[in-house]
């Protein structure tokens, strides 16, 4: 069976780790590599690293955090934040990543996926959405609108329909990550990935709202998601990786062991 | 050992090489085709599309001392992932293309069996030897690997098939004729089974 994934997710800013609340209020928590390497034995499937700085002046300092990832992960990577243009994505799979997450630059240059897809291949092109739960009305008819720069601007864009639109230009995966659930450990928001899981043909991935191993099994039982990324209860070590499996293996659902 | 990682514009080399380096090998990563002649060990990576991979070989002069290299001089290759498609005869994806012809059979689109699978098949999926083969030696039946593709090859000759993979119904996810070997999914992201895959065709 095609196993049900675990993904990591670390966030890094000027080259340490950080985790906030609702896209706030961050902490640091460590370094980039040594932590993949932790993850990495403890069975993660993949990870992702988000530069969350991008900002110029810091870009290169996550370029290197990538390439010594790239060093020691022998396990598939994904890297995102701040990027804008083909250069960039050129520039972190060329360190090392095998897939980029594209965000608010496909928002506001949607033309981002369709060349990434074209030029490196829609396998390592993965569509990343922020989206909040907002009143259905006839520009947000599914009720989830995306939003960007971390969470802080509307684009009065539906998330269900730019999925579509994502996947139509060539994303080979989706990150759904709600905002509304972003490190509150309150589970993942269920509605949501599973209107999107069911309608792209692309492997879906649930982010926000992750803090207990039932909500994993929540989310692989009741939808069609392909995976879960979790942040805040690996990184404090109240759960673990190989604990978080077993439980998924307890309800039937496949995982790598 | 001299092993050639072949370069020819197709994908990320990089974590291939540091994992062979990881095993004590410094390979040669090239696309020239003089460079063959020094190689003991051949390993054509790659991802992407069946017929650009074909359309770069050509362009780089190496498709015939590959086939040289591999009929004529025995040197063990592994195609991983496009490279393992690159093997067959021919390749639907892109409008169609002829390939190296080191293992007889077309690469098709995987099919949906049910309508649920999603395609491309990409995760960690398990594999099951359909026989003995050194490249497998040491890992265990049902083990999981990283597969990322939206097409597979289908062999003319059951013989060569050595792994499936139960996607789709089942696809032929490793494959071997002499010399020539190849796997559908990436030992180079496999963690420790796709060392000890790696390690098993050094050691062929």
């Amino acid at each position: 069976m095609l196993t049900r994934r675990i993904i990591p997710c670390l966030d890094v800013r000027a080259g340490l780790v950080t985790k906030g609340v609702r896209f706030k209020d961050n902490l640091d928590v460590g370094d980039p590599a040594e932590l993949a390497r932790l993850y990495g034995e403890e069975g993660a499937d993949e990870l992702v690293f988000y530069d969350i700085t991008a900002s110029n002046e810091k870009r290169d300092i996550f370029v290197d955090v990538v390439r010594r990832v790239a060093r020691t992960l022998f396990i598939p990577f994904t890297v995102g934040g701040g990027l804008r243009t083909l250069d960039d994505l050129r520039r972190v799979l060329l360190a090392g990543a095998e897939k980029v997450s594209i965000d608010s630059g496909a928002v506001r240059n949607p033309d981002l996926i369709t060349a990434g897809a074209r030029a490196f291949g829609s396998q390592c092109i993965m569509l990343s959405m922020q989206v909040l739960k907002v009143p259905v009305s006839a520009r947000i008819p599914s009720g989830y609108e995306v939003y960007i720069d971390g969470g802080r601007l509307a684009t009065g864009k539906d998330a269900v329909a730019w999925a579509q639109e994502g996947v139509e230009r060539g994303a080979g995966e989706l990150c759904i990550n709600s905002i509304d659930g972003d490190g509150t450990r309150a589970g993942y928001d269920l509605d949501l990935t599973g209107r999107i899981a069911a309608l792209v043909p692309v492997p879906v991935i649930a982010s926000g709202g992750g803090g207990h191993p039932d909500h994993l099994v929540r989310l692989f039982k009741e939808t069609a998601s392909a995976a879960a990324i979790l942040a805040s209860i690996l990184h404090t070590r109240d759960w673990r990786i190989p604990d978080i499996k077993r439980r998924l293996q307890q309800h039937a659902i496949p995982v790598r062991l | 050992m001299n092993a050639l990682i072949v370069d020819y514009g197709m994908g990320n080399l990089g974590s291939l090489r540091r994992a062979l380096e990881r095993l004590g090998v410094v390979p040669e990563v090239s696309g020239k085709p003089d460079t063959l002649r020094a190689a003991d060990r051949i390993v054509l990576p790659g991802v992407g599309s069946f017929k650009d991979g074909m359309a770069n070989l050509h362009r780089a002069g190496m498709v015939e001392p590959l086939r040289k290299a591999v009929l004529e001089e025995r040197v063990p290759l592994l195609g991983i992932c496009l490279g393992l498609q690159l093997l067959a005869d021919e390749g639907d994806e892109g409008g169609g293309a002829e390939g190296l012809g080191l293992i007889p059979g077309k690469v098709v689109r995987l099919q949906s069996a049910g309508g649920t699978e999603r395609i491309p098949h990409v995760g960690w999926n398990e594999i099951h030897p359909s026989k003995s083969h050194a490249l497998l030696t040491g890992i265990p039946k049902g083990s999981d690997f990283y597969f990322v593709h939206s097409y597979h090859l289908l062999p003319v000759h059951p013989d060569d098939i050595i792994a499936t993979t139960p996607y789709c119904g089942s696809f032929v996810s490793a494959v071997a004729r002499g010399p020539a070997s190849g796997v559908q999914f990436h030992p180079e992201k496999s963690s420790r089974l796709g060392f000890a895959l790696l390690r098993n065709f050094l050691g062929i």
